[in-house]
C-alpha cells in the first residue's frame, strides 16, 4: 500500500487518477492546456543550433517569432537566428513563396559571414496555404549554391498527426550530411540534444568494441559535422529520434538501430544484446565487451540501489515525463526496489511504457498519475506549498519538482545522456544528491533548454 | 515586403497583449492556438506567471479541428474548464490559424456565454500585430462590459481631489519593478486620487468603479481602447503621457487640472474623442532651431526606440532638460496623431536602421544594440515587450528617477 503523502485540500481542482483506474494511452481527457514554468526541455531553436555554423531563419507570424528570437537571445546566439515576419497581407495576397525566397535572400545578403548551412523554418500558415516548399528550396539552392539548405518546420498544429514537430526536427539535423564512403568502424549516436555520457553503457560499448564515435553535440565546426556521414551505424535511443535514424539509413546507406531506453535490467540486457548483434558485423569483440559492461553494471547498480534505499528510505518520490523517455519504467523499477514512488506526472503513456503501465496497475494500483497540461495543474504548485514545508518530497524531473514545490530534485531532461546500467546507477546517484542537497528549483527550472550550452562551440 | 530581422528581436504579439492586460482580473483567457504561444507567453512575456495563479491557457487546436471547422471542441473544452474554475469572465484571443480559417470570434463567444452564463469576449487577434493592439482591444472590452455607470450625476470638482484611472499598465511596458507604483505615487503627490489601475494592481471590482473618475491617464498605447470606450460611454477625457522627467510630469498634472475643469464647463455636447485629449505639446526643435552642440533631428539627435507613449514622454523630457532633439522611433501600434513630425513609425529592422543615421544617442532595448551605428552612444533601456525576461533586473524606474537617463546624455 502506498503511503499517502498529504491530503489534498477539499475543493482542489488538481486532477489525478490512480494508475489502476487510468486509461491507456490517454489517462486524461484532452482540453485546454496549461503551460508550467518548467522549461528545461529543448525546443526546435535549440536543437537546430546543434549543427555547427548553421544559420536559422524562421518565417512565421510575429507571435511565433517571439519565442524563437528570445530563445536565441537567452542562449547568446542572436547572430545565428534571423526572422521573416508573415503579415496579414501575405495571407491575402498569395505571395508567400516570394516572401520566403526574398526574405531569406535578403537575410543571407546581410549576414557578416556566409553560413555553410541555412535551416529555413516554415510554419503552420505555409502548411495551410499550400505553399510550394519544393519550389522555394529549389530557388534558394539555385541562388546560393555554396549553401546547404534544409527544410525545417515550426508547425505545432501537426503535433497530433504524422511525425511530431520534435521528431521532424531531430530528423532534419542529419539532412545536410553529404554522402561519403562509409567506415565500418565509425558509429554515430543520433537524435540527442544532451550528449551521451562518456560512462554510459552505450559509449563504453562502442569504445571497447573499437568504434570511432560521432555525435552532433560534440561537432565543433561544419566539417566535423560532415564527418558524421562516414558512420556505418546510426544508433538512437530517444524515441523521437528513431524516424530520423530510418531516414538517414535510407539516404546514406548505413544501418540504423534503435536502442530502447530502459531501467529494467532484463530489458537492458536484451536491448544491448540486439545492438551487439548489429555491431558484430564490424567488430569481433563486441560481445566480450558487452559481457564485461554487463557484469560491472549489475554489480554497480545493485550497490547503488542498496545505498540509495538506505539513505532516502520512505521519502516520497515523484517523477515526471521530461526526466526520461520511460517515466513509468522508472517508477516500476524504483517501486520494485522498495522506494516510495507516489506520483508520476505525464499527459500520455508512451507505447514503450505500456508493459510498465500494466505492471503498475497490477502491482501498485494506488500509484497516482497526474497530468502536466490540464487546466487544474495551474494550482498544483500553490496547493503544495504548505505540504512542501512539512515533508520532504524528492522529485525526479523539473515538472515534478515544480508541481511538488520542492527544492530536492533531480535536474535532468531527456534522460541526460544516460543508457543501460549506467542510467540506473547515475539516476540513483542523482537522487541521493537531491535528497541530501537542495537546489534553487524556482530559478533552475525556468532556464530554457537545460544543457544547451553544448551548442556554443 | 521583405519584413526581415536579420539581427534584432521582435515585439510581443497581440495575443500576448490580451493575456497580459487581463492577467490580474480573475478571468480565464484562452489563446486559440496549437502550441507555442503558451510557452512563449509564460516564459518571456509574463513575469507574474510563477507567483500568481492566473488562468491563461491555450486551446491546443489540431490540424483536423482547424480544417473541419470544429469549433465545438473549443467550446466544450472552455465549458468544462469554466465549470471547474469559475472565472469572472472568459476571453478567447486568436492566432494565425484561427485567422486563416475564418474563426468567428464573436459568434463563439456568444455561444459560450449563453451556455456558461459567464461574460465572454472573442478578441480577433492574429498573432501578427504587436501586444499594444491586443492589450488595447482587451482593455477596451473590459471598459465596454464591466465598467458600471455612476448612479448619480457627476460630482462637482470643487473642493475635492480629481479622480484618475490609469490605463495601459502592463508589465510588458512597466515590468514589475515598481513603475506602476511610481505612477500612482506621482498622481497622489500631485493631489489626484487614483480610482483604478488598468490592469496592474486593481481588482475587477475596482475597475468596475472606473466611471467614478474624472479623467483617464493613458500611460501606453495599450490604454487607448479603454480610453475611447470610457469617453464614448461616460464622456471621460483622457491625458496621454508617462510622468518620466523632472519637468514634464508637473506640466502634465497642471494641464490635467486645467483641462478637466475646462471640459466640465464646456459640457459634452459637441465633444469628440480627439477633442478630449490632454497632452503636452512637445517638439522643442520642430521650429528648426538647433539644440546642444548644434544638434538637429538629422544630426546629433537622440533616438528613442520603443512603445509610442512612453518613448514620446522620454523624448519630450530629453528635449526639455538636455536641449537635445530627440525623435521617437515607434515600433508598436500607436495613434499617429500623438507622434510629432520628427517621429517615425518603424515596424521593421529595415525601417529603423536608416533613421538612426546621424544619431548621437540611441536609447533602446539592449537587443537593438547590434544595429546602432558606430559613433552613437547606446543607452540601454530594456523593455519586457522586446527582450522579455533577459534584462528584467536592469530595467530602470524612470518615473522615480529620470536623472539616471539624463546623466548619460
Amino acid at each position: 500500500m502506498l503511503k499517502k503523502v498529504y491530503e489534498k485540500e477539499s475543493g482542489s481542482v488538481v486532477p489525478g487518477v490512480r494508475v489502476a483506474d487510468a486509461a491507456f494511452p490517454a489517462p486524461f481527457k484532452s482540453g485546454l492546456e496549461y503551460s508550467s514554468p518548467a522549461r528545461g526541455t529543448w525546443n526546435i531553436v535549440h536543437t537546430g543550433m546543434l549543427i555547427p555554423e548553421a544559420h536559422e531563419i524562421f518565417v512565421c507570424a510575429a507571435g511565433c517569432l517571439r519565442g524563437v528570437v528570445l530563445t536565441a537571445a537567452e542562449m547568446g546566439t542572436t547572430d545565428r537566428v534571423s526572422t521573416v515576419a508573415v503579415r496579414e497581407n501575405n495571407l491575402l495576397d498569395g505571395d508567400m513563396e516570394d516572401l520566403v525566397i526574398e526574405g531569406v535572400s535578403d537575410i543571407i545578403g546581410k549576414l557578416p559571414h556566409r553560413p555553410p548551412a541555412v535551416l529555413v523554418y516554415t510554419s503552420c500558415v505555409h502548411h495551410f496555404t499550400g505553399v510550394d516548399l519544393e519550389m522555394i528550396y529549389a530557388r534558394l539552392r539555385e541562388r546560393f549554391p555554396d549553401i546547404d539548405f534544409t527544410d525545417c518546420y515550426m508547425n505545432p498544429i501537426m503535433r497530433k498527426s504524422g511525425l511530431t514537430p520534435d521528431q521532424l526536427m531531430r530528423s532534419r539535423l542529419y539532412m545536410l550530411l553529404h554522402e561519403r564512403p562509409l567506415d565500418p568502424r565509425a558509429a554515430a549516436i543520433i537524435g540527442n540534444d544532451i550528449p551521451a555520457q562518456e560512462d554510459s553503457d552505450l559509449v563504453q560499448l562502442l569504445r571497447a568494441a573499437g568504434f570511432r564515435i560521432h555525435e552532433i553535440t560534440s561537432c565543433r565546426n561544419y566539417e566535423e559535422y560532415q564527418e558524421m556521414a562516414e558512420s556505418s551505424f546510426y544508433i538512437s535511443y530517444n524515441p523521437d529520434a528513431a524516424p530520423g535514424g530510418d531516414m538517414l539509413a535510407e539516404r546514406l546507406g548505413g544501418t540504423h538501430h534503435y536502442l530502447r531506453f530502459s531501467f529494467d535490467p532484463d530489458e537492458i540486457d536484451a536491448e544491448f544484446s540486439k545492438l551487439a548483434e548489429v555491431l558484430s558485423a564490424a567488430s569481433a569483440n563486441v560481445f566480450d565487451a558487452l559481457a564485461d559492461i554487463r557484469t560491472r553494471g549489475r554489480e554497480a547498480s545493485a550497490a547503488a540501489i542498496r545505498e540509495t534505499r538506505e539513505l532516502i528510505g520512505d521519502t516520497p518520490v515523484t517523477i515526471d515525463y521530461t526526466f526520461c523517455p520511460r517515466p513509468l519504467g522508472l517508477a516500476r523499477f524504483l517501486l520494485d526496489n522498495g522506494f516510495n514512488v507516489v506520483r508520476v506526472y505525464l499527459d500520455g503513456i508512451p507505447g514503450a511504457d505500456k508493459p510498465d503501465f500494466e505492471y503498475l496497475r497490477e502491482n501498485y494500483p494506488d500509484l497516482m498519475l497526474h497530468p502536466t497540461v490540464h487546466t487544474g495543474m495551474r494550482f498544483a504548485n500553490t496547493e503544495n506549498r504548505q505540504a512542501a514545508d512539512q515533508e520532504l518530497v524528492l522529485a525526479v524531473g523539473q515538472k515534478a519538482a515544480y508541481f511538488e514545490n520542492t527544492d530536492h530534485f533531480v535536474n535532468v531532461v531527456e534522460g541526460g545522456g544516460m543508457t543501460g546500467y549506467e542510467a540506473i546507477t547515475h539516476t540513483l546517484e542523482l537522487m541521493r544528491d537531491a535528497y541530501l542537497h537542495t537546489q534553487e528549483m524556482r530559478e533552475l527550472v525556468q532556464i530554457k533548454g537545460l544543457g544547451c550550452e553544448v551548442c556554443l562551440h | 515586403m521583405k519584413q526581415t530581422a536579420s539581427i534584432i528581436s521582435t515585439y510581443s504579439a497581440d495575443v500576448m497583449g490580451v493575456c497580459s492586460a487581463l492577467f490580474e482580473l480573475g478571468g480565464m483567457t484562452i489563446m486559440h492556438d496549437a502550441s507555442g504561444c503558451n510557452s512563449t507567453y509564460t516564459t518571456h512575456e509574463e513575469t507574474r506567471w510563477y507567483d500568481m495563479d492566473s488562468r491563461v491557457y491555450i486551446s491546443g487546436i489540431s490540424e483536423i479541428e482547424a480544417i473541419m471547422g470544429d469549433d465545438e471542441k473549443l467550446i466544450g473544452d472552455i465549458e468544462d474548464a469554466a465549470s471547474e474554475l469559475h472565472p469572472a469572465f472568459i476571453a478567447i484571443a486568436g492566432t494565425p490559424i484561427p485567422t486563416m480559417v475564418g474563426f468567428d470570434f464573436e459568434a463563439v463567444a456568444e455561444v459560450i456565454e449563453m451556455r456558461t452564463g459567464i461574460p465572454t469576449f472573442g478578441f480577433p487577434t492574429t498573432g501578427m500585430n504587436t501586444y499594444i493592439h491586443g492589450a488595447s482591444m482587451a482593455l477596451g472590452g473590459i471598459a465596454e462590459r464591466f465598467v458600471e455607470a455612476p448612479e448619480e450625476d457627476p460630482e462637482p470638482l470643487e473642493g475635492r481631489k480629481l479622480r484618475v484611472n490609469i490605463l495601459g499598465l502592463t508589465p510588458l511596458d512597466f515590468s514589475v519593478n515598481g513603475q506602476d507604483g511610481s505612477i500612482v505615487r506621482w498622481l497622489e503627490d500631485e493631489g489626484f486620487e487614483v480610482v483604478s489601475r488598468w490592469a496592474m494592481g486593481s481588482t475587477l471590482d475596482e475597475i468596475r468603479r472606473s466611471a467614478q473618475a474624472d479623467v483617464n491617464l493613458v500611460v501606453s498605447a495599450a490604454g487607448y481602447g479603454a480610453a475611447r470606450v470610457l469617453f464614448e460611454r461616460f464622456g471621460m477625457p483622457y491625458a496621454i503621457g508617462v510622468p518620466a522627467g523632472n519637468e514634464l510630469p508637473g506640466l502634465l498634472a497642471d494641464l490635467i487640472r486645467i483641462k478637466v475643469q475646462e471640459f466640465r464647463n464646456d459640457g459634452q455636447n459637441s465633444a469628440t474623442f480627439e477633442s478630449r485629449e490632454i497632452s503636452i505639446d512637445s517638439g522643442v526643435f520642430l521650429d528648426g532651431s538647433t539644440g546642444r552642440d548644434g544638434s538637429t533631428y538629422e544630426q546629433g539627435f537622440a533616438a528613442v526606440i520603443g512603445e509610442g507613449v512612453s518613448s514620446l514622454s522620454i523624448a519630450s523630457s530629453i528635449e526639455m532638460e538636455c536641449g537635445i532633439p530627440a525623435k521617437v522611433l515607434c515600433a508598436t501600434e500607436c495613434p499617429e496623431d500623438i507622434l510629432r513630425e520628427c517621429d517615425r513609425m518603424t515596424p521593421d529592422e529595415d525601417d529603423i536602421i536608416p533613421e538612426l543615421h546621424g544619431a548621437a544617442y540611441v536609447i533602446a532595448d539592449p537587443l537593438y544594440k547590434p544595429i546602432v551605428p558606430q559613433g552613437a552612444k547606446f543607452i540601454p533601456l530594456p523593455s519586457e515587450a522586446f527582450s522579455g525576461r533577459i534584462y528584467r533586473d536592469e530595467i530602470p524606474d524612470l518615473i522615480k528617477d529620470f536623472n539616471w537617463l539624463i546623466q548619460q546624455l
